[in-house]
């Protein structure tokens, strides 16, 4: 996918986090985390620019991009949406609203839809085991999940999803 | 005057916290109502977020729970306005939840607005640090800590006075020594250093300051998951205040020492938590683990000598220096001294941060603290110390709690994860659940780990499913032995854990799956059915709609059918049934 160029707003973005950072390699992951935070994932030029202004080996800084859960080396959705699969999660049932939510965005964890609208991701723990399964999405904390709340979850976030994607199997 | 404190840490927020706050901020006058809105970390009362505590005339207090920004109207009007206190919404659970508890570490958490130095500072804050700059040499504050008998909190339960004195003595040539704090909290079911840090950030830096005082060090760091952003912003605050008060710096608090602090933010990976692989994720590589035939006090960041502790450890300290070692050694067991925080979660009534002195039954903590198992089930084991830990079953709930008691039962303290199952957790699910997320988490750079975990999770995925063979069980444990005794880091040498302690403690169960391919909790999906129970049923056709295979069948006011030749097991069926008519077996 080396394909994407990325935009010259990016490109300063990348030079101006890089600066901010102190131009040095303890800082590389930290560097990454502010480009993907900004960009919601890490172009190949992207990783390529770091390398070559860090002075680094392009496969160290590859290495930790596909080392860290926290990168993604492909874009992301305009929406998030997160499950916690935290132990305490999971023993109250959210690999089934994880599965839920799969069918009905017909992707699985970890991928984005073709129409790039979600992100369906995996968590540890949020900290809010009080009120698992949790799910987040766009930042919002959704408590006491269980797989037949997700309809209106996704409805209530605008899904086209939950009304297209769902009969199938 | 009074006093309207909301909660805002994570599970405050989750909670709907912010919206709470907002709504108080907009009704309130501050001058007219003569009120002050602040906030606060994390109470340990999760289960009542969000919360809300009016405190008056600076003593007469006042907890409400689960307030929603429709209830901050009549908090406002009737008890803030009118002076009437609304019973029905006060936390009944406060009394009963907090009796046998032990609060030092998190005595502040929860009360203190952690953004405003000013607070941490009136509790007696950085009064341990004053105290050890201007009348302890480094090698009394080590011995301090020594004669306290802590031990680090971080998993390991090493003791953090043998710790720091071994990084002070271990030979720097131009004497860069380095102190780390380890909030990577990789066990995906604890949070008691994330709230620690979200709740009162001071008491853990002015720990490591102390630490660093005592090691020789000028520079610290703090290496924080990423998925703590609430932790990392507080965190970054408390070390802007702490500087501009020359708490931190250069010279600090006039005396010759000078020490920093930096944050470094994790990549989300369990293994970062491994000191080694901690150490090389800062300096910016892939966070794999080294042999350590050389300990990383004498080299570790940098190759310079490096002490690393726990969040928690690191808070403790600054208790020990007000209080003394003697008064910390006075609590806990022979060989575990102080209290342990834990995240009581799972299928518990009380469900949160609980701090308990160490030598406590597990009885106290679930039946008495957590307030039981809900839904009038039944208890049947706790999980401790995450995925390197093993579960305890019933049979053994009067067991106190220590370092040296959890491991003789084949489980681990751990960073504190302890969740709590009922008879409705499958115990092969369970310890399949774990041997997946350290097969995911796994660095990979060794054979028995990276291969033997893969094998153990396709056996147990076998044996969950329904396929599995005589003597799988034997092969469970075989090679269990044999990763626990070859992996090079702790991670594969303790990963069998929740396995072999589940076959020691519920064998019948896994041979209910392999013999009889039944699962007796009712969880593992290839071998439940769903059904509908005939006479609970009154055929509102619910289940039917929202089935994704469209295999409830039946007519409006009649008992449904579910075709079994179709069903995926999603129960979506039994979660939208308002009269618990579908039955799972
Ligand atoms: C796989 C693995 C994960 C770990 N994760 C953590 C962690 O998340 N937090 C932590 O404090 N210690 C963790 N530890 C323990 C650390 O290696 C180290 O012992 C500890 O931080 C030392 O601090 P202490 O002496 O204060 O406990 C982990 C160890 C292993 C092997
Ligand atoms: S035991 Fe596992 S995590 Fe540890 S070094 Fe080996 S492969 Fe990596
Ligand atoms: S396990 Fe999901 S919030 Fe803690």
């Amino acid at each position: 996918m080396g394909a994407v160029r990325i935009a010259k707003s990016d490109h300063d973005q990348i030079e101006y986090v890089i600066g901010s950072n102190g131009h040095s390699a303890d800082a590389l992951i930290s560097i990454l985390q502010d480009i993907q935070a900004e960009l919601h994932y890490l172009p190949e030029e992207a990783l390529r620019h770091v390398a070559k202004r860090l002075n680094l080996p392009l496969i160290q800084v590859y290495g930790v991009a596909t080392f860290f859960k926290a990168f993604s080396l492909k874009p992301k959705g305009r929406h998030q949406c997160t499950v916690c699969m935290g132990t305490a999660c999971h023993v109250r049932g959210a690999g089934r609203v994880l599965e839920e939510l799969e069918r009905k965005l017909n992707i699985k964890a970890g991928n984005t839809t073709d129409d790039m609208e979600y992100s369906l991701d995996t968590v540890n723990c949020v900290g809010a085991c009080a009120l698992g399964p949790m799910v987040i999405i766009d930042g919002e904390y959704l408590g006491i999940m269980n797989a037949a709340k997700v309809k209106n979850v996704l409805k209530a976030h605008g899904a086209k999803a939950a009304r297209s994607g769902q009969r199938k199997g | 005057m009074k006093e309207v404190v909301v909660g805002l840490a994570s599970c405050g927020i989750a909670a709907g916290g912010i919206q709470v706050y907002n709504k108080f901020s907009e009704l309130l006058d501050a001058e007219k109502d003569e009120t002050a809105l602040k906030q606060t970390g994390c109470y340990g009362m999760c289960f009542r977020e969000a919360l809300v505590e009016i405190i008056e005339d600076s003593k007469r207090r006042t907890l409400y729970g689960q307030v929603t920004p429709e209830r901050v109207e009549r908090i406002v009007n009737e008890h803030l306005r009118g002076g009437k206190v609304i019973e029905e919404w006060i936390v009944k659970e406060e009394g009963q939840f907090l009796a046998k508890q032990k609060r030092i570490v998190l005595h502040n958490c929860g009360k203190i607005d952690p953004l405003d130095i000013g607070d941490y500072l009136a509790s007696g804050g950085y009064q341990a640090l004053k105290k050890v700059l201007s009348e302890m040499a480094p090698e009394q504050v080590i011995a301090e800590v020594a004669r306290s008998g802590l031990r680090g909190r971080g998993g390991g339960g090493f003791p953090t006075g043998r710790k720091w004195e071994s990084c002070r003595n271990a030979p720097s040539r131009n004497g860069t020594r380095y102190v780390i704090c380890n909030a990577d909290e990789g066990d995906p079911g604890a949070y008691m250093d994330r709230s620690l840090l979200e709740g009162n950030p001071h008491s853990v830096i002015e720990g490591m300051i102390i630490g660093a005082y005592a090691i020789g060090s000028s520079q610290g760091y703090v290496y924080v998951r990423h998925e703590y952003p609430l932790a990392v912003k507080n965190l970054g605050v408390a070390l802007e205040q702490a500087r501009a008060r020359g708490l931190l710096g250069k010279n600090i608090l006039g005396s010759n020492f000078s020490f920093d602090v930096k944050i470094s933010r994790g990549g989300g990976a369990f293994i970062c938590g491994e000191s080694t692989a901690l150490m090389a994720s800062l300096e910016g590589k892939i966070g794999e683990p080294r042999p350590k035939h050389i300990h990383t006090t004498e080299k570790g960041f940098h190759g310079k000598p490096t002490n690393l502790n726990n969040v928690e450890t690191w808070a403790n300290v600054p208790l020990i220096i007000n209080r003394g070692a003697a008064w910390f050694s006075s609590i806990g067991t022979e060989r575990s001294k102080g209290t342990k925080i834990f995240s009581l979660v799972g299928k518990i009534n009380n469900t949160g941060l609980v701090e308990v002195p160490m030598g406590i039954t597990l009885r106290e903590i679930i039946y008495e603290i957590g307030g039981g198992i809900p839904s009038g089930k039944k208890f049947k084991a706790v999980q401790t110390g995450g995925p390197s830990g093993g579960c305890i079953p019933e049979r053994l709930i009067d067991l106190p709690v220590d370092f040296d008691r959890l491991t003789e039962v084949g489980s681990m303290m751990g960073s504190g994860g302890m969740i709590v199952m009922d008879e409705a957790t499958c115990m092969v699910d369970i310890a399949k659940y774990f041997v997946k997320f350290l097969t995911e988490e796994s660095c990979g750079k060794c054979v028995p780990c990276r291969e033997g975990l893969d094998r153990m999770l396709d056996i147990l995925t076998d044996i969950a499913g329904g396929r599995g063979r005589e003597g799988d069980i034997e092969l469970l444990e075989e090679l269990g032995y044999a990763i626990r005794d070859t992996s090079l880091c702790a991670l594969g040498g303790s990963a069998p854990n929740p396995v072999l302690s589940t076959i020691n403690y519920f064998r019948d169960e896994y041979e209910a799956h392999i013999n009889e391919r039944r699962c007796p909790a009712g969880v593992c999906k290839e071998l439940i059915t769903f059904t509908i129970d005939k006479e609970k049923c009154n055929g509102c056709g619910l289940c039917a709609k929202n089935c994704p295979q469209q295999s409830i069948t039946g007519k409006k006011k009649e008992a449904h059918v579910i075709d079994q030749t179709t069903c995926i097991k999603c129960g979506l069926c039994r979660d939208n049934c308002k009269f618990d008519a579908v039955v799972v077996s």
